[in-house]
């Protein structure tokens, strides 16, 4: 059974990578240009990774998979994440 | 919008566990001590990684229950018949056993007390978890901000926090109205029920007022709660959402 997350789920291991709060960065949708905060990307974390997708579309926006020593981060699904500083 | 606490990556750190207290029949407040912890924002969370004897290791996401208390941090934890860390956490971890933690998390669904736009809460369930952080912070600061909380909740027996919202509430700018969805306390003038269209509409704050908006709860809920929001005219970019998983438990 899967179960819809919300991007905070996946933004504590997101945190892990990236030196900002990821969770208040603005993702553009490649699939149908939707723009929203990745707070509220939906997440199925029950799949050997985290799997993030679009609120408007249901697209893969990103994929995260996690090992001992190493991440694997897919954000094809993901045009760009405007980050305030 | 307001900054996460912390800048920089996160990292796990080991939280002892110093006290717990049983909240109901199936939900535990852990409070945990972890070293140079540097604070939070109300709604923030933190993620769990429990690590077994033969390597492996599950993470959850909890939300902070507390308000910012040095180096202190409670999660209010729901026992999941069929869970893997609920159990743990909320029935067999003792006080002086350590777990390992990572946070604080997230700078989206986060009360911000420089603003001081009246606030809405709209709870469902555990969903009421981070929504106390946001109570707690404001009476914690003193603050006069107008705070109206909504909580759906199947039972009396199933209230979190409720002798403490009860003191809260005598704050008058403060609250605090229950829906109860299966069985209400005895004489309770309404009857069960969930949070509808004009349940909103006669408890909760009129868009003209332009409040913050908090809605957790299960995901069912959440969408539910917003969808009626945004109908009764609120900016959906002031309504905020946080879905929880199983662990919101349906109200």
């Amino acid at each position: 059974m899967s179960i819809a997350l919300d991007g905070n789920t996946i933004a504590g291991a997101l945190g892990e990578l990236f030196a900002v709060d990821v969770s208040v960065a603005v993702f553009e949708c490649a699939g149908c240009g939707h723009s929203g905060v990745v707070a509220e990307v939906v997440v199925y974390a029950d799949a050997p990774g985290m799997v993030g997708r679009c609120p408007a579309c249901s697209d893969v926006l990103v994929r995260l998979v996690r090992s001992d020593r190493r991440a694997w981060l897919d954000m094809s699904g993901v045009v760009s994440l405007r980050i305030e500083l | 919008m307001a900054r996460a606490a912390v800048l920089g990556r996160l990292t796990w750190r080991v939280g002892t566990l110093v006290s717990f207290r049983d909240e109901t029949a199936v939900a535990r407040t852990v409070v945990f001590q972890i070293p140079d912890w540097p604070g939070h924002l109300a709604g923030q969370h933190v993620d769990v990684r429990l690590t077994a004897a033969d390597g492996y290791s599950t993470e959850r996401s909890y939300s902070i229950a507390s308000a910012v208390d040095g180096d202190l941090v409670e999660l209010t934890v729901e026992r999941l018949p069929d869970g893997e860390v609920s159990p743990y956490l909320s029935q067999v971890l003792r006080v002086g056993d350590q777990i390992e933690l990572r946070g604080p998390i997230g700078g989206w669904f986060v009360w911000d007390p420089e603003v001081d736009s009246p606030a809405l809460l709209v709870g469902g369930g555990s969903g009421v978890v981070p929504l106390m952080a946001m109570v707690r912070t404001r009476a914690q600061l003193g603050s006069a901000t107008p705070f109206r909380l909504l909580y759906s909740v199947r039972d009396p027996a199933s209230v979190l926090y409720g002798p403490e919202l009860d003191r809260l509430r005598s704050d008058p700018m403060l609250e605090v109205q229950y829906a109860f969805t299966r069985q209400t306390p005895a004489g309770y003038s309404r009857p069960p029920g969930r949070i509808d269209a004009a349940y909103l509409d006669e408890f909760g704050y009129s868009a003209a007022l332009r409040p913050a908006v908090f809605v957790c709860g299960p995901t069912g809920f959440v969408e539910t709660i917003a969808d009626l929001l945004v109908a009764a005219g609120h900016n959906p970019h002031r309504v905020k959402t946080e879905r929880f998983g199983p662990s919101g438990g349906s109200s």
